[in-house]
């Protein structure tokens, strides 16, 4: 009766959020058909840009295209091959950073001043050390994804129950096997909330590292398109990545709730 | 069991299972001496209760004992060896389950976490986490979270955890502040089981009189500010206890009243010293 009822009102709300989605959808095209303007093709137009360039592939290839290969397949690896590094980097030094409570005030100052740059600004510098190769465009995914995951690290790994850790000690778990033991999920739904927000800086970076020298990538088809004024083409663009953003979230936020179920029923309250 | 025993002693001089010498302990250079001077013994095999009043440092003590903290001054010897670390054959329940079982592992696992830094093979650390979870009652909850039970519940999760590391001595701080008086006895009753069955030495902290008695064949009064050891008495009761027929027992009714004498005095004492400090 309950469950029947739990799923009647989930069934509410998705076609809620839907039709949300549906009408925001026809508002635009009504206007945009309305605007006749170059600049504002319809939706329904950028769709069918996008499976022209995209997703007409043969069905051995799962339907996608040449283009898909070169232009999205790059950018999606690039950023997550920068996110996975970055979140990497922050996760060790976080877990250990956190662990000292005297290191705070060496460690703080220079965390947050990082992590207040605007990181477009230190795109020219990579530019200019790395050269602009993949290599480039990975460390500075990677350099952008880093701090939030080091800040939430190091603030989740500060709050770990000291009972859990004289836990640890007591039944003579070694100091790095208690980093994995212990204070990695002990942190981790915090962790968690720090690599999400790195996944969206992931996706910025990605299509900024992709604007400078190379010929494959969303960000490099973005600025092709607009340099050549195919202006369907740069929708297409924004509607991909955007596409592309919402649904690294979605996987994420799907695996995060398998893995860090425990803590919905721990503490009750949803995760971070 | 009596074979491990002989050579134990063939190996140590000393007889206790846990011997404490003057221990001291602040909190930070200059501060307030929280544990004063404590000094007694544990036998092996024996069962003695710390009691005092909150905040008079049975955590503190509890720490240092188990090597957890290191005194600010004082030794602790477990078996004739001093003690720098916590020392294998040694467990700990804590205070306060909720903070000591870890939410994200299931019942089963956080029996046989003690157990990872053991080196066992895999069925034998099967083994001894069904063992201990059949010793405090707990078999066919393997599966469920920590937080999924009662407190009762989760307090005997902590307590297979100790058990399956099979530790010679097992310190009980305050293990059963938190839960109803129902589930206590049972607790209580379960700690005696255990420490006939294991045959384990048991230091019991508690700020509960009757606890202190019915539990313990010995007890060692705390008194607060600074912490120090205000007298020792041993419990002259049989070694089988019932909760109804031992309480009820004249000498269990004595004995108790005698104790909570020694509290009250400790506290007088304490009182006057915090009232006129230049005495
Ligand atoms: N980490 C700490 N830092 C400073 N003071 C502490 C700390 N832990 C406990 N104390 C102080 O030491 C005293 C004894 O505390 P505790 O050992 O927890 O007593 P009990 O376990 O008997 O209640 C208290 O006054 C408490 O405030
Ligand atoms: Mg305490």
């Amino acid at each position: 009766m309950s469950l029947l009822r739990l799923t009647g009102r989930a069934a509410r709300a998705l076609v809620v959020k839907l039709g949300l989605v549906v009408a925001l959808l026809a508002l635009w095209q009504v206007l945009t058909v309305e605007a006749q303007n170059i600049f504002f093709p319809t939706p329904a137009d950028i769709a069918v840009r996008m499976r022209e360039l995209w997703f007409s592939g043969p069905a051995a290839h799962l339907f996608v295209t040449g283009g898909f290969t070169t232009d999205v397949v790059p950018s999606v690896a690039r950023a997550l091959a920068g996110w996975a590094l970055g979140g990497l980097v922050g996760i060790a030094v976080g877990l250990v950073a956190g662990r000292w409570a005297r290191a705070q005030g060496y460690v703080d100052p220079p965390v947050n001043f990082i992590r207040s740059l605007p990181k477009p600004a230190i795109v020219p510098l990579f530019l200019i050390v790395l050269g602009a190769n993949d290599r480039m465009r990975i460390a500075l995914i990677a350099f952008g994804c880093i701090w939030p995951v080091l800040l939430n690290t190091l603030q989740a790994t500060r709050a770990v129950e000291p009972t859990l850790r004289d836990t640890g000690t007591a039944f003579g778990i070694s100091l790095p096997r208690q980093f994995a033991m212990i204070s990695l999920p002990a942190a981790a739904p915090r962790i968690a909330a720090g690599l999400r927000v790195s996944l969206g800086l992931a996706l910025i970076l990605m299509v900024l590292s992709e604007w400078s020298l190379t010929q494959h990538g969303l960000g490099n088809f973005l600025l092709t398109s607009q340099r050549s004024y195919q202006v369907l083409d740069m929708w297409a663009a924004v509607a991909m990545l955007g596409l592309l953003g919402y649904l690294l979230n979605l996987a994420f936020l799907a695996l995060e709730k398998r893995l860090l179920a425990w803590h919905v029923g721990f503490t009750g309250t949803p995760l971070p | 069991m009596t074979a491990r025993l002989h050579l134990d002693e063939g190996t140590t001089s000393v007889s206790a299972a846990l011997a404490v010498h003057n221990i001291t302990h602040r909190y930070g250079p200059g501060g307030p001496a929280v544990v004063n001077g404590v000094t007694f013994e544990v036998a092996r095999g024996e069962l003695v209760s710390l009691v005092g009043p909150s905040g008079c440092g049975k955590t503190t003590l509890m720490k240092t004992i188990s090597g957890l903290m290191q005194p600010t001054s004082g030794t602790v010897t477990a078996f004739g060896r001093p003690i720098s670390g916590v020392p294998r054959e040694l467990a700990i329940v804590f205070q306060d389950y909720s903070r000591s079982l870890f939410p994200w592992l299931r019942v089963r696992a956080n029996v046989s976490f003690g157990l990872s830094g053991l080196g066992l093979e895999r069925s034998e650390r099967r083994t001894r986490v069904a063992e201990s979870l059949a010793a405090v009652g707990l078999t066919g909850h393997e599966h469920k979270y920590p937080w999924e039970l009662s407190g009762g519940m989760q307090q005997r999760v902590a307590i297979a955890r100790a058990l399956a590391y099979r530790p010679r001595i097992l310190l009980m701080d305050e293990p059963f502040a938190s839960v109803d008086a129902q589930t206590r006895a049972e607790l209580e009753d379960l700690t005696l089981a255990v420490h006939r069955e294991f045959g384990m030495t048991i230091l019991f902290v508690t700020h509960d009189i009757d606890e202190s008695v019915y539990l313990s064949h010995r007890v060692v009064v705390l008194k607060r500010s600074p912490g120090e050891v205000h007298a020792e008495r041993v419990v002259d009761l049989p070694e089988t206890r019932d909760q109804i027929t031992t309480k009820a027992d004249p000498r269990f009714v004595a004995q108790r009243a005698e104790v909570a004498g020694l509290i009250r005095d400790a506290a007088l004492g304490s009182t006057r010293f915090s009232l006129h400090p230049t005495e």
